[in-house]
């Protein structure tokens, strides 16, 4: 590993993977594969009632007769899914108050995340759900939230106590049959998180998760759903960091957002998966379907900064339903070596006074490609509905790739879509200045792409922006070109 | 077993339809060619709306007719450009008309049917410069072209008057299949317009490819024009190969069609070439009309231009689909792709897909897709100036689609498509 020793240079050149270390801790795990005896384990496993297994069991068998979708612009060696264990969960089971009881070996692992727990209850007030290999291990501020009624937990527990909210909620806005990687997930999810904020409620601090993947060919399938009632408003952070491994992990999460009448719902991402050696070799393919559904006056708010997997396949939609709802994404696309990242935004407008923004930044260097995919589409009943777009693109080295594919489809003559995207280089001009200024052109390097991403940047939550900004210029070490 | 679905029947049948009015296709005298399309046509499916270059556009209307070949007679004057001066070369249902056209003949010139060209062994690189082994209409093209022009520009010639080919379909359900080769020699200089037309009464489905080679520091330009009344299908692909320090302007206004896609594909192989690609289309009713272009970039310092415009009116869809594709050696590329939209109605429909595919980084390249309606401010300010809301609109249509229109140089084509465009937006 890299920062022991003392070969600096080559540390500042060729950084490896900061995250990159595994959890000793014995798992309960299932045998790899997937068939319906493996759902009926997962579900028994986690003691569910029978309506949940059956909706498994319907997802899984239409996903046997999907088809992996193959039109993204990314070129990977498609996962055996029968060689994936479908399920694995730390020992340990007792349901715990505090943090305290925590093994001491997971808060070792939190610590070396930056997220020292108790630092960040006092500083930003942060509950933070820590979701390790797919079983919630720890929830803080419960009780601070459940004083507004905000109900904050696993999937798992949302499933035994609150059944009503999770039937007429989940796969609401991703159908069990959506997509391939959907209805996998929708088969085999282990975990995840569940969110509702009644109605007129703000809640008052950031709501968080920190995702994991770690033990061994274990797939991670997470499901979130954030329920958002009338009048109601909350901020969702999502952070991954996973270890260094040689063979690939799969990672198939669903999020899915409610944000009914007058409600908001702002969703950020932070996603460093391990992105696999400068060979291309390991890495995670992150395969993740996010979709929010805006009832009138509602607003949904995406943002992401991606610098992580060797795969990503990423879209989080809108679904402006109610007149008068807003759909937002921001995002920050980073590739280096030989990542590959496919993502965009859906942005369906069918209420009237719909509106939308879209802004991409995607930065591309080493071998890597980064390609923008993203759909506007007014319906016949959205009036007055307005996008605006912009989607640009930097190209670090002569070696990488920069795509863009919008697709513009307009039904309606009151709607105002504009488009606009850009590619181009870091200007020499802009280096020789900040060299001229005393700046190495590495931190010339991240002062200018962080000046680009900062119309992103910006919408982050504070803390979030701050580690952000650090990802980005770890992400981009040695890829000047 | 074979498994014989509902769509492979409709297939075979349109195309045995094809072989038995088709029998003595251009490619006969390149087996290799043909053969290799007839087996491209037999064992692929035809694209469907889940072919992702056809997501927006049905082809099923087309596969599902036994088309059969007449050539009715026509007066081709009734359709011609009136008072251009051109040299004119007549096609009806893709047969060529001797009696009604008139070529040039000088040294360092040939243009003649493609047919006598090939027999004559005249044509270097007949097929080569499509390269597209899977687009299945491409093949469909190639397995039924039966004649086309053949024209070849000596080294620094130039033509005074420019190449008129007027395509006329007429009456029914006939198929017609065109294929042009156009090469046009170091320093040379060549206009061709490209005009297809059909009276109101006529249905047929007319496909038509044109190759062309523009060779070192040679120009092309190409106007075309569409404007087929009635009930036609028609399927345009230009591939042109550009070699360096050459120029290729095209020019494509589509003043009519009930089904139109137009495929543009221009591989640029050699160093500081130019690109211009403009385009207007403005369907009404229920017509369809799809422009797709691709602009490779192979090399470095070129630049290409690409504006595309649109008004969409009554129930009529448009597809825009714009692909700039920059190599990993075409570095120093300037490279800008615009489309622009103007939708009158709720029920019209607009599909537009700019794309950038980019493997180069020291490369300027920007495209914008706008949508939008006639600024109703703009009305009012011409209405409070005299004019009535017809001519008020008629003048904003003139403003927003000029710049490609007075893009063409040719004057009479000009007026031509100015009087189809005032008729267009008077509906």
């Amino acid at each position: 590993m890299a920062y022991e020793g003392d070969e600096i240079l080559e540390e500042v050149t060729r950084k490896e993977y900061e995250f990159g270390w595994i959890t000793d801790i014995e798992s309960d795990k299932a045998p790899p594969g997937l068939s319906e005896e493996i759902i009926r384990f997962i579900s028994a496993k986690k003691n569910e009632p029978l309506w949940m297994l059956e909706w498994r069991l319907d997802a899984y068998r239409q996903w046997t007769e999907m088809k992996e979708p193959n039109w993204a612009h990314v070129d990977y060696q498609k996962p055996d899914y029968q060689s994936i264990s479908y399920y694995s969960a730390p020992k340990q089971k007792k349901q715990l108050d505090s943090l305290d009881e925590v093994d001491p070996e997971l808060r070792r692992t939190m610590d070396r995340l930056g997220i020292s727990t108790e630092e960040q209850k006092r500083l930003s007030g942060v509950a933070v759900d820590f979701v390790m290999d797919s079983v919630s291990v720890a929830t803080s501020f419960k009780e601070k939230l459940g004083e507004l009624g905000i109900i904050f937990c696993s999937m798992s527990e949302a499933i035994q106590s609150h059944p009503e909210l999770v039937k007429k909620y989940l796969g609401s806005v991703v159908p069990k049959n959506d997509n391939f990687f959907a209805a996998l997930n929708s088969a085999v999810f282990t975990d995840g998180s569940f969110c509702y904020i009644p109605k007129g409620v703000r809640c008052p601090m950031e709501l968080s998760t920190y995702f994991r993947i770690n033990e061994a060919g274990t797939g991670q399938f997470e499901r979130t759903l954030v329920v958002a009632d009338k009048g109601s408003y909350c901020s969702y952070l999502e952070g991954c960091t996973a270890p260094q491994r040689d063979e690939n992990q799969l990672h198939a999460a669903v999020v899915e957002l409610i944000a009914l009448d007058d409600a908001e719902i702002k969703y950020s991402t932070v996603q460093n998966w391990y992105p696999g050696d400068e060979n291309g070799k390991g890495g995670v393919f992150n395969f993740v379907t996010k979709r929010g559904l805006c009832e009138k006056n509602a607003k949904i708010s995406w943002t992401q900064v991606e610098t992580g997997s060797a795969i990503t396949w990423k879209y989080p939609s809108c679904i402006l339903k109610g007149d008068n709802s807003v759909g937002e994404f921001y995002s920050v696309a980073v590739t280096n070596n030989r990542q590959q990242a496919d993502t965009g935004t859906k942005m369906i407008h069918i209420g009237k006074n719909t509106h939308s923004t879209i802004i991409s930044k995607g930065i591309s260097a080493g071998k890597s490609q980064n390609s923008y995919r993203g759909l506007v589409q007014i319906n016949k009943t959205a009036q007055n509905a307005r996008n605006f777009s912009q989607c640009d693109s930097l190209l670090m080295t002569d070696r990488c790739g920069a795509h863009t594919f919008p697709y513009i489809e307009i039904k309606n003559s009151t709607a105002k879509v504009e488009h606009e995207a850009t590619t181009s280089k870091i200007g020499e001009d802009q280096i020789f200045y900040c060299l001229q200024r005393g700046l190495d052109e590495e931190k010339a390097i991240s002062l200018i792409v962080n000046g680009y991403a900062k119309e992103v940047l910006n919408k982050l939550p504070m803390e979030f922006a701050v580690e952000a900004q650090k990802l980005l210029a770890i992400s981009l070490e040695g890829s000047v070109g | 077993m074979e498994v014989v679905n509902a769509t492979d029947q409709k297939k075979e049948a349109f195309l045995g339809a094809l072989d038995a009015a088709f029998q003595q296709p251009l490619a006969s005298a390149k087996g290799a060619l043909l053969n290799a399309s007839r087996e491209t046509l037999r064992t692929q499916p035809a694209p469907t709306t889940r072919t992702e270059a056809w997501k927006y556009t049905r082809t099923t209307r087309i596969i599902n007719q036994a088309w059969s070949h007449a050539v009715p007679t026509v007066d081709a004057d009734a359709f011609a450009v009136n008072d251009l001066d051109a040299w004119r070369l007549v096609f009806v249902n893709g047969v060529f008309q001797a009696e009604q056209s008139t070529w040039p003949e000088a040294e360092g010139l040939t243009v003649k049917p493609l047919r006598v060209a090939l027999e004559a062994g005249e044509v270097e690189g007949f097929g080569e410069k499509s390269n597209t082994p899977d687009e299945w209409f491409e093949n469909l093209n190639m397995a039924y072209a039966s004649d086309g022009v053949f024209i070849h520009l000596g080294k620094n010639k130039q033509i005074e008057k420019p190449i008129y080919i007027l395509h006329i379909t007429a009456g029914e359900q006939s198929a017609a299949f065109n294929r042009h080769f156009f090469h046009v020699a170091q320093g040379a200089q060549l206009n061709v317009i490209q005009h297809s037309v059909a009276d109101a009464d006529a249905e047929g489905f007319y496909s038509v490819v044109t190759e062309g080679a523009v060779d070192a520091n040679a120009s092309l330009h190409i106007d075309k024009v569409q404007n087929e009344a009635g009930k036609v299908f028609q399927h345009a692909v230009e591939w042109v190969h550009q070699d360096r320090d050459s120029k290729f302007d095209i020019r494509t206004v589509t003043l009519r069609g009930h089904w139109v896609r137009n495929n543009l594909n221009i591989a640029v192989n050699g160093e500081n070439c130019s690109t211009r690609l403009y385009g207007t289309y403005m369907p009404i009713e229920k017509e369809h009309l799809d422009n797709h272009t691709m602009v490779d970039h192979r090399v470095p310092h070129c630049e290409s231009d690409e504006v595309y415009k649109g008004i969409v009116n009554d129930k009529a869809t448009g597809v825009f689909n714009g692909k700039v594709f920059v190599r990993q050696d075409a570095q120093k590329t300037n490279a800008f792709q615009q489309n622009a939209n103007i939708i009158l109605t709720d029920d019209a429909q607009m599909y537009s897909k700019p794309e950038l595919e980019i493997y180069a980084d020291d490369v300027k390249c920007s495209h914008g897709s706008t949508t939008g309606q006639f600024d109703e401010e703009a009305v009012f300010y011409l209405r409070a100036r005299g004019l009535s809301e017809q001519s008020a609109r008629e003048l904003l249509v003139y403003a927003f689609v000029s710049e490609i229109i007075e893009a063409i140089g040719n004057d009479a084509l000009r007026n031509y498509c100015l009087e189809g465009l005032t008729k267009r937006s008077r509906g």
